[in-house]
């Protein structure tokens, strides 16, 4: 859906134990988006697949596991080296 | 990178969102002596319009263009003012006693302002059609987003659809990074002409035109601009199709990437909930504060300068957190000086000026806010059109009853994505005006914060007079 205008990726990020290279300066969010997944969590209503959608913070679809922590904003929260991501399945997975 | 550890326990000012509005408040405090803080939720300052400034990684000026480029000597002046500047900080309280709550990190903390100046912007309009759940479907500003801050732009086909100047502006610097836009599906009706007529002489002297009419002619020289009536996205599990009609004919677009938008919306979350009285505004289709001639809400204190003023855009949005910050230092410290507050006032008219006409000219159609049939109207709860329609006719008033019956307005989003949305359909239901509908009731905490969070909160008299009541 997206690709760079030109910097190179220099940071490795794991999502759903997967190595995904992306940029100092990407949230997760768009991180996720660059490498080309195509969803960050499924609805706990009907388990539709949702992306991000605002990547500003308003609309929540971005959510996902962070370093073990669930229901982050992606589109907040900038990518650092080694951070582990997961998408999310059903359920918002309160308290963990 | 300041910690919430590091935070004062009270200042004289605190500013909230680091847009236009926020940045030149806090310079203007800081500068005549407040003690001031900013507090913003994004990794970097600027806002959405300036989004990425101090960090962008699009170095050729000519695709975002000269007006994001303004706000460079912005957020410059801010972080020379000598103002607290802290990014990745979400607010999640604000109470009429003026104690802010906010989360960094993982931590969070109560900090008492003096005053407090709202600066939380816009966000875009619910754009509720068929399939905008679905992944392939993003709003404009989304795209436009992580074009300025990441550098990331569209790979596949791509599809613009909706109305306004944000648009044109985004469609403009995509075609400038090189990107390959298929249709720009253009949903406001031909008849908004005549109803903005009025307002063209104040226009034609305002900033916008000529810009506007330059992006136009760009996009249009490289894009094929369709009118249409109406508007879905379809797909398993993802974007395939961009179904629309025009002139009365059904046609199909394939598409990976949909990006919607019409027009931009005050968020009112944190200022409802902090208790400022809102109203509805016809011209511009929303809820916007009540404000005094200083932009102080109805909460003693508390100002709302910005786009969450009601949609001015962003030059204005400086001017108003000007004038809100001048009234600041004049209540804390009088001696202080200060910018002459006629002077900013004539630069804000002269903003405000063309606005009118881009409201009425870029009225998104009702059909366009006011979904039928299984339309999603609340993506958290996936409520549809249908739903709420159903629960109206069966008399159920208003936005906060129908949370019960539906659960509408009650996901993590907060009504963000859906409020405006169940308003109208309700009054459209009952047939009342959104005014006499109303809003969601909305309470603190606006954004949601972990019961760890919580207990990070150090323990002193003044926070458990804030917690406790
Ligand atoms: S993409 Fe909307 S909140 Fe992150």
């Amino acid at each position: 859906m997206f690709k760079r205008l030109h910097d190179t990726p220099t940071v490795t990020i794991k999502v759903n134990g997967q190595t995904v290279r992306a940029r100092s300066g990407d949230t997760v969010a768009a991180a996720l988006l660059a490498a080309g997944i195509d969803h960050c969590r499924t609805t706990p209503v009907t388990g539709a697949p949702r992306a991000p959608y605002c990547l500003m913070g308003v609309c929540f679809d971005c959510l996902v596991t962070i370093d073990g922590i669930g229901n982050r904003q992606g589109c907040l929260v900038p990518v650092r080296e080694g951070m582990e991501v997961a998408t999310q399945v059903g359920k918002r997975e309160a308290g963990r | 990178m300041i910690a919430a550890a590091d935070l004062s326990p009270a200042y004289d000012l605190i500013v909230i969102g680091g847009g236009p509005a926020g940045l030149a408040a806090a310079s203007l405090a800081a500068r005549a002596g407040l003690s001031t803080v900013l507090f913003d939720e994004n990794p970097g300052v600027g806002g959405q319009i300036y989004r990425g400034i101090t960090s962008t990684p699009v170095k050729n000026g000519t695709v975002l263009g000269e007006d994001y480029w303004a706000g460079a000597a912005l957020a410059s002046e801010a972080k020379a003012s000598g103002a607290s500047i802290v990014n990745g900080a979400t607010v999640w309280t604000l109470d009429p006693s003026l104690a802010v709550g906010i989360s960094i990190a993982g931590k969070a903390r109560l900090v008492q302002a003096g005053r407090v100046i709202i600066a939380t912007g816009a966000l875009e309009r619910p754009f509720p059609i068929p399939g905008w759940t679905l992944p392939g479907v993003m709003t404009a500003g989304a795209a436009q987003t992580t074009l300025k801050a990441q550098g990331l732009v569209p790979s596949g086909r791509t599809v613009l659809a909706g109305c306004g100047p944000l648009l044109w502006l985004l469609a403009a610097q995509l075609l400038r990074a090189g990107v390959k836009i298929e249709a720009m599906l253009e949903t406001s009706s031909r008849r908004n002409w005549l109803r903005a007529l009025p307002h063209l002489p104040d226009f034609l002297l305002s900033p916008y035109w000529r810009k506007g009419l330059g992006l136009m002619r760009e996009v249009k020289a490289a894009v094929p601009v369709i009118p249409v009536q109406k508007l879905a996205a379809t797909g398993a599990g993802k974007l395939k199709e961009v179904v629309y009609v025009s002139g009365g004919s059904e046609r199909r677009l394939l598409a990976d990437l949909l990006l919607l938008h019409h027009g931009v919306v005050p968020n009112v979350n944190l200022a409802m909930a902090a208790g400022a009285a809102h109203r509805w505004n016809e011209r511009q289709l929303c809820f916007v504060p009540e404000l005094d001639d200083d932009f102080g809400s109805s909460v003693p204190g508390i100002a709302i300068a910005g786009d969450g003023a009601g949609i001015a855009g962003g030059t204005a949005a400086a001017e108003r957190g000007r004038i809100a910050a001048i009234a600041a230092v004049r209540a804390l410290k009088p001696e202080a000086s200060v910018p002459a507050p006629q002077v900013v006032r004539q630069k804000l008219a002269r903003e405000e000026m063309g606005r009118a006409f881009l409201d009425v000219i870029y009225r998104p159609s009702d059909s366009f806010r006011r979904p039928e049939g299984d339309t999603i109207v609340c993506r958290c709860e996936e409520v549809t059109a249908q739903q709420v329609r159903a629960t109206a006719d069966m008399g159920c008033e208003g936005p906060n009853q129908m949370k019960a019956f539906l659960r509408s307005g009650m996901g993590p989003c907060q009504g963000r994505l859906c409020g405006l949305t169940v308003t109208e359909l309700i009054a459209e239901q009952r047939r009342v005006s959104p005014a006499e509908v109303g809003y969601y009731r909305l309470r603190p905490p606006v954004k949601p914060i972990t019961l760890a969070e919580l207990a990070s909160l150090p323990i002193g008299e003044a926070e458990r007079k804030a917690v406790e009541r």
